[in-house]
């Protein structure tokens, strides 16, 4: 057998946080497609005018078309989405990348803002769900 | 013959290109940054190179849907600035150099390291805010650019010293290439930085001031950090770190840091910049 550092379950083991796999970026394939698809003007314009007609274009599931009308970024990486591709939906609607990383941590805005300049979230305590630490 | 004259490094936060763009720069929040880069953007108006071989990570702007490679190399004469869902950034048209590009394909091939070689792509913020933090808001880039994208956003991402030994390979491609050319190597993104769940906004100083401080001269240290630890310590996204891993290994055993900078925050990062030339 070959040698590994450590078991891959550990990944699971950090607070707040997905690992963005090859598994969840297949369960988001059809998620990505509708966000990457927001690159073009006549894209976002048309998402703009009709969001649920525009979402029905793409074979997304119905929990991921939900959670992209509630704008639910914990929801939407739940459902496999990634940071990267997400943005695109929240450039569209205008927002900053720190608006739509902020809102996954049911603080405002103001609050998030505030805790950024003030030198960001601490690791203590964040590094291990078994550890405590 | 080619040589590697200078490496730098840096985060390359979206909103930094956006206060460029915006005219922000003066701005209480933003003038701290940009103060960082004042020493930089001096320094390579002496020090401009023919040729950046530029290691960033494409933030599903180019691939990643459809094609996760590990690293792809950018072989275009051009390369235009990607829209990201707010239009793309008014910055000039990246010119590549498709002749560089083939003989380090071939001889990163050859060395065994399985590239994807990228003929035709749009190139994010991941690449053209580093440029604008270093040459500001020009009419055209100063210098040609081979982009070199890295996977760091679907797991596994290349391992610390995988990228470690691709620095070094192409330390030794670029000293074979018979034209005389400057070249320099960039490695950006990072620092500590997480954009996901509850835990988004992880900051750790300590983890980045150490990084910086082992990349002068303890790098064995670095090729050890797994990416389980980058995690950890740096959070999701600043794994980014790897990248600086490659520029490093590609300036040879000993280096002489000529600059460094370190500012919490921008938007959600801790912006890390640091400037080393090889000494022989």
């Amino acid at each position: 057998m070959r040698q590994r550092l450590y078991p891959l379950e550990d990944l699971e083991d950090i607070p707040g946080t997905t690992v963005f796999t090859a598994r969840r970026s297949r369960q988001a394939y059809h998620l990505h497609k509708f966000c990457m698809s927001l690159m073009d003007k006549d894209n976002r314009n048309a998402f703009k005018a009709d969001e649920r007609g525009y979402l029905d274009r793409f074979r997304m599931s119905e929990e991921q078309k939900q959670a992209v009308l509630q704008r639910d970024f914990n929801r939407l990486i739940e459902l496999g989405g990634n940071i990267y591709f997400l943005v695109k939906l929240s450039n569209t609607d205008g927002w900053s990348t720190q608006k739509a990383v902020g809102s996954m941590t049911g603080m405002t805005a103001d609050e998030y803002a505030a805790m950024m300049r003030e030198g960001g979230r601490s690791p203590e305590g964040q590094r291990s769900k078994r550890g405590g630490n | 013959m080619a040589r590697i004259t200078a490496g730098i490094a840096t985060s390359h936060v979206p909103a930094i290109g956006a206060a460029i763009d915006l005219g922000k720069t003066q701005e209480p929040y933003w003038a701290p940054v940009f103060a960082g880069y004042e020493w930089v953007k001096a320094w390579i108006k002496d020090n401009t190179p023919d040729v950046v071989i530029l290691c960033y990570n494409d933030h599903a702007s180019a691939m990643m849907l459809d094609i996760v490679p590990t690293f792809a190399l950018g072989f275009a004469e051009e390369f235009e600035p990607a829209d990201e869902g707010w239009g793309a950034r008014p910055v000039p048209t990246v010119i590549g150099d498709p002749d560089l590009a083939g003989h380090l394909a071939e001889q990163l091939v050859i060395d065994d390291f399985d590239l994807t070689i990228m003929n035709a792509m749009d190139v994010d913020h991941g690449l053209t805010v580093p440029l604008s933090l270093m040459f500001g808001q020009v009419s055209e880039w100063p210098c040609r650019v081979i982009p070199l994208a890295v996977n760091v956003t679907q797991f596994p991402t290349p391992s610390a010293d995988r990228c470690w030994q691709l620095g070094a390979a192409i330390r030794d491609a670029v000293a074979a290439y018979p034209e005389d050319l400057d070249v320099q190597i960039w490695g950006t993104g990072g620092m500590s930085h997480q954009l996901q769940g509850p835990r988004a906004g992880l900051i750790n100083p300590e983890f980045d001031v150490a990084f910086l401080d082992n990349l002068v001269d303890s790098t064995d240290q670095l090729r050890k950090i797994t990416r389980l630890e980058f995690l950890r310590e740096a959070g999701s996204e600043g794994i980014e770190l790897i990248m600086w891993l490659i520029m490093r290994a590609a300036l040879g055993p000993k280096v002489e840091e000529l600059h460094r900078f370190y500012h919490v925050p921008a938007s959600n990062t801790a912006v890390g910049h640091t400037v080393l030339r090889p000494v022989e």
